[in-house]
């Protein structure tokens, strides 16, 4: 992985010092609250509903176990003894003390980790497939580039003030694991006419208020010109976004109302006046990073079947919780941070050291963070698999549900959040509780459901084969569901099924989808392709046909 | 008191007059107190042939939503040019220093007003800017706030910043 060198860390060092300081002045009221949100809401910290909120970043959703177990270490001594991941591969801590804020930037800081960009309106922390270099059909690995990109956007002068926030989501194989066609930016690195890799561009995508699925700017753009034509669409972003609606200020709001063609004819001839300069990318930059991201130093090793003979139990998890990797021998394991129960993507101080000594020990001591709000060790040897799960139970980190209903995404909702409507933990655990046969869970096979609190989507719940959103209906907690939503490379936006559901009969409802699904799905049809099939029409029915009993 | 600003580091007494300032009587060539007077763009547009005879030397600021291209021709008769700052919030005078920078070789005096502190003057400093309207309280500290951070990871223009060379 990327290791710092003098001038990464002078940077980080730099930046704590600053906060100091603007803490500092906040808290001596030499800055108001106004002044003081603009920049401490470039530094991850938000005020929330019952203390501030920092989100610290994990570039591209990779750790080293140190970092994991700093991160456990801070959870402890300064929160409650957990931290939440999120969609965005970041942790956030919901209970820090703002005057203790620099400390904890501090100590970050020591382990090469910082809260730079985290929130406010400037390009985020940038995001990719999480099983980026082990994943087998990639054309390439993916880190390298989102290393450049992270450095080029870390404190970039230009666009420190831009409309509204700014994600890039980078990715190197043709599944799309890293949701990109709904980010602001999507950069693909795909062959061009020759066979060289390069990049294919889209802009426009989000989610939020207006859900919009990205449009291609440039089918292929040769490697070397990569930033320069990221600050090109950052510039006439900056320059043509509107600023007087926070609602209408995302990137995609622009590419809409231009139009696909205008806007790209805009960024191109921007680019054509930077093209070539001081931000082309030379061979020997591109070398340098990947040489932070060789494989590791795998054995020699015949792939085996860890699972024969194996318990039941060990079978579920081994099927579900681990996946395919490149190398013969080894399996990508992932650790589920959604045991029923427990708010989704939710982990303590022990299990974050747990799973750092874990991946000492089976995984070359990397951790990543999934944009599905687990953990994953991606470098575990097949015959390691069953003394890993064993572990892992015990510490109630082997729930056997990766990619299925119960490993749902899901923002922290009402009960944390300041901008939610409605709560999304305990619809979470009132859905684990509903569906708690895992015979059923399996036999339904993949699906994706994904709530958000509120219109922010920071649930995705738009690209959710089931999507919930939570909203306030007369000071009430309300739920409107969505279904045919999915997020990777046919990505499409779900549709309404119709008037929104109360706390109580979200379980219900879902099940009365599910009863049609099965009912109607051809063999090996997933729920989404059934919803393509048929359209909303059959699963409304069923919905509203009669009322929820209490 | 004359106003004070940030000027390549230093703390200056300003030398320029804005035209609102210089009273209701200041017109093209006619007799005021400064003869350095800083037009907003509109000001200049809208009597362009007559500011462009006056004696006194120019000066013009930009809006946020005024284009830098439409500025460009006009550069020469100025002495100055800025850029507005209307809130906290505000960002695209950042791309406007730039584009003058870098794209229209501007080499004056380029000065940010309106929201200005120190906690933006390092990142306006490497998109060109240097000069700064500051309230008191930071007008003092602004100078040191030029160095919050000593390295970078962009190639831009950073005049009047002693950055070290350290872009790979």
């Amino acid at each position: 992985m990327y290791r710092y060198d003098s001038m990464d860390k002078t940077l980080v060092d730099e930046r704590v010092a600053q906060f100091r300081d603007q803490t500092r002045r906040f808290l001596n009221g030499e800055l108001n609250d106004d002044e003081f949100r603009h920049l401490r809401l470039r530094n991850g910290l938000y005020i929330q509903r019952h203390a501030p909120m920092l989100r610290v970043a994990i570039p591209y959703g990779l750790l080293s176990s140190g970092q994991l177990r700093t991160l456990g270490g801070i959870a402890r001594r300064y929160d409650r003894g957990y931290g939440h991941f999120t969609t965005r591969q970041n942790i956030q801590y919901n209970w820090p003390k703002l005057a203790e804020v620099p400390d904890i930037l501090a100590e970050l800081a020591s382990m090469e980790m910082h809260a730079i960009q985290t929130s406010g309106n400037c390009i985020r922390n940038v995001t990719s497939d999480h099983l980026a270099g082990v994943t087998p059909n990639e054309l390439e690995d993916p880190r390298p580039w989102c290393e450049i990109i992270r450095q080029w956007s870390t404190f970039h002068p230009e666009f420190t003030y831009l409309p509204r926030k700014f994600k890039i989501a980078v990715t190197g194989a043709p599944q799309d694991r890293a949701a990109s066609l709904v980010h602001d930016v999507g950069v693909h690195i795909v062959r061009g006419p020759k066979g060289e890799l390069g990049f294919e561009i889209l802009a426009g995508g989000g989610l939020g208020r207006t859900p919009i699925i990205g449009q291609v700017v440039r089918e292929f753009l040769p490697r070397e010109h990569l930033l320069s034509y990221l600050e090109a669409v950052l510039r006439v972003y900056n320059l043509e976004g509107r600023r007087d609606n926070l609602t209408k200020a995302r990137i995609k709001i622009l590419v809409k109302s231009l139009g696909i063609e205008e806007f790209r004819r805009r960024v191109e001839a921007e680019w054509e006046s930077i093209r070539g300069g001081g931000l082309t990318v030379n061979e020997a930059e591109v070398a340098r990073m990947r040489g932070f991201f060789n494989p590791p130093a795998y054995r020699q090793l015949v792939n085996t079947d860890p699972a024969a003979g194996k318990d039941a139990a060990f079978r579920a998890w081994y099927r579900y919780n681990t996946a395919e990797h490149k190398v013969p021998g080894y399996r990508v394991v992932y650790v589920s941070l959604k045991k029923p129960g427990v708010a989704p993507g939710d982990a303590t101080d022990a299990q974050m050291e747990l799973i750092a000594n874990l991946s000492d020990r089976y995984s070359f001591g990397e951790v990543r963070v999934t944009h599905t709000q687990n953990l994953l060790l991606a470098d575990v040897e097949q015959q390691s698999a069953f003394e890993l799960w064993q572990t892992l139970d015990g510490a109630g980190l082997a729930t056997p549900n990766i990619g299925t209903l119960t490993d749902m995404i899901c923002c922290p909702g009402l009960d944390f959040c300041s901008l939610a409507n409605a709560g999304s933990i305990d619809v979470a655990k009132l859905i684990n509780e509903r569906f708690d046969d895992y015979d059923y869970v399996y036999d339904l096979g993949e699906l994706d459901v994904k709530m958000s609190g509120c219109m922010n989507a920071c649930g995705h719940h738009h690209v959710g084969n089931i999507g919930i959103l939570g909203v306030d209906k007369g000071g009430e907690e309300w739920y409107q569901i969505t279904i045919g939503g999915a997020a990777g490379a046919d990505a499409s936006l779900g549709s309404v099924i119709g008037p929104s559901v109360a706390k109580d009969e979200v379980a219900e409802t879902i099940a009365r989808l599910l009863d049609v699904y099965v009912e109607q799905r051809r063999p090996d049809e997933r729920f989404l392709d059934t919803v393509r099939r048929l359209g909303v029409k059959p699963f409304k029915e069923r919905v509203y046909a009669a009322p929820v009993a209490a | 008191m004359p106003r004070q600003l940030l000027r390549d580091g230093r703390i200056v007494a300003d030398d320029w007059t804005y035209l609102t300032e210089a009273g209701n009587a200041a017109a093209p060539g006619s007799a005021h107190s400064s003869n350095a007077i800083i037009l907003t763009f509109d000001q200049w547009l809208s009597d362009k042939p007559r500011w462009f005879a006056a004696p006194e030397r120019l000066g013009v600021i930009l809006s946020p939503i005024q284009k830098v291209e439409q500025l460009a021709p006009d550069l020469s008769r100025f002495d100055l040019v800025g850029a507005d700052f209307p809130g906290p919030g505000e960002g695209r005078g950042y791309t406007q220093g730039r584009l003058l920078r870098e794209r229209y070789g501007w080499r004056g005096e380029l000065r940010a007003t309106g929201y200005v502190r120190r906690d933006q003057v390092f990142f306006l400093a490497r998109c060109g800017f240097n000069s700064f309207e500051l309230p008191d309280g930071d007008l003092q500290v602004a100078a040191g706030a030029l160095s919050t951070f000593t390295a970078r990871y962009q190639p831009s223009n950073d005049l009047g910043l002693a950055l070290k060379l350290q872009h790979r």
